[in-house]
């Protein structure tokens, strides 16, 4: 049984870098991922809990969601609905391809000790400092760290599109080898992934299929990216896969003197 | 093209394989199964040609509720997932020549003379695949070469959503 570390703290805290964070998982779960049509709807849960897909814990917050359609532009989540432990929402597709949902933070952070042997972390959960500040707030003698985490999902409505896949260079981001709507059972699927534009080599990835409470054993997918900041899965059961990367490393700017980051997103493999 | 439909009853029907050598025609012939279940709807249907890689060479038929106002039957093409992912995804439906209404359960012919003859020789594969609400998901498949040098009738069964198709070709 995991610690429940993150009740009471605010919606935007959950959403931002924190070592808690793990104790949690995070997700965004679309109902269906693939429609045909004229102007369908995909309804999406989200949650943080202990449960991949079984909201047991704390709603996602959904308001620092924003949905982006394969022209680009931003569409508006519909019905939105914060409940106890999983927050709801709609998304109406009105164009063809692939859209996104998404949440992306990127931050320093740091945690020093003062001469009266009190710890503190700055910005505080949450919030994402600016330079000025953190030169003010800051002690030279901090742990520093550049954090970046990013959830994301994707659903099509037709056939899949790439727009809405193009990489911004900051923080760790997935780079879709295989289109996350072109995944398929007994098919390799490919995933690269990258920290502030350059390949993430090492970087740890799970991998958990859904249904978990049902299973006996955690039968999780623990991966690493290799040379060239890639994974490959070829998985032989259709369903809802939730996947995280986590990176770190020294190459940081300074004041960091170290980068982490964390990605999320959630895969429908489908049958043939 | 032209979508035959030929509703065959009775007897008649099973002597059709047996003397497929005296048809000239090309054509594969789809069995829907009667189902004693408590609300049918008919199936939605597609046929396709693809290569030796499986890969959509022509889209032969696609039976859906194209009548359904505001193409609302478009909402479940997508569970003819094979053709919906080697297919369907990139087109806007409904095409002519390849859309029509879904049918009921029989036997149902369509003529492959047009599709055929326009294909480069090789090797090619015909798929049927099934999807009915409320009920499963089938396909099949029989490997065709081209050009067809002897007559060839072939059948293959199937367990649920499919009794059968049988494909039928002559020389030229």
């Amino acid at each position: 049984m995991k610690k429940h570390l993150l009740i009471g703290l605010s919606a935007a805290a959950l959403l931002a870098a924190s070592p808690l964070a793990s104790a949690h998982r995070m997700w965004i779960k679309p109902t269906t991922t693939v429609v045909s049509g004229e102007n369908e709807w995909i309804s999406f849960d989200g949650a943080i809990a202990n449960g991949i897909f079984t909201p047991d814990h704390y709603p996602m917050p959904v308001d620092r969601l924003t949905a982006t359609a394969p022209s680009g532009k931003t569409v508006q989540l519909q019905h939105q609905q914060r409940l106890k432990y999983r927050s709801v929402f709609d998304l109406e597709l009105t164009e063809k391809g692939t859209y996104k949902v998404a949440s992306a933070s990127n931050t320093l952070m740091a945690r020093w000790t003062d001469d009266n042997g009190e710890r503190h972390m700055w910005p505080g959960r949450g919030k994402t400092g600016t330079l000025e500040e953190f030169k003010q707030q800051v002690p030279a003698n901090a742990d520093v760290a550049q954090t970046s985490r990013k959830i994301e999902v994707f659903v099509t409505a037709g056939a899949p599109s790439d727009s809405v896949l193009k990489n911004t260079g900051e923080g760790l981001e997935m780079v879709a080898h295989t289109h996350p709507n072109d995944a398929y059972t007994g098919e390799d699927i490919t995933f690269g992934f990258t920290i502030d534009g350059e390949k993430a080599v090492g970087a740890s990835v799970v991998v958990v299929k859904e249904g978990e409470k049902y299973r006996d054993n955690n039968d999780d997918m623990k991966l690493t990216t290799d040379e060239k900041g890639n994974i490959t899965l070829n998985v032989d059961e259709p369903g809802m896969y939730w996947l995280e990367a986590e990176y770190e490393d020294n190459k940081a700017k300074a004041p960091a003197s170290k980068r982490m980051g964390t990605y999320i997103t959630t895969i429908e493999v489908l049958p043939l | 093209m032209t979508l035959k439909k030929i509703m065959f009853t009775g007897l008649g029907i099973s002597f059709l394989g047996a003397f497929s050598t005296i048809s000239s025609a090309d054509e594969v012939k789809i069995t829907l199964p009667q189902l004693n279940v408590a609300e049918y709807h008919a199936p939605y249907v597609a046929v396709w040609l693809a290569d030796s890689r499986k890969k959509r060479v022509e889209d032969i038929a696609v039976w859906y509720d194209v009548d359904m106002k505001d193409d609302e039957g478009e909402k479940w093409l997508k569970d003819l997932r094979l053709w919906w992912r080697r297919s369907g995804r990139t087109l806007d439906m409904p095409v002519d020549g390849v859309s029509g209404a879904t049918h009921r359960p029989g036997e149902h012919t369509i003529d492959l003379h047009n599709s055929l003859s326009a294909q480069p020789a090789g090797d090619y594969i015909l798929y049927v695949e099934a999807a009915r609400e409320l009920g499963g998901r089938e396909v099949l498949e029989i490997p065709v070469s081209l050009p067809v040098t002897t007559s060839l009738s072939q059948t293959v069964n199937g367990k649920n959503e499919l009794e059968s198709i049988e494909l039928t070709l002559e020389p030229k």
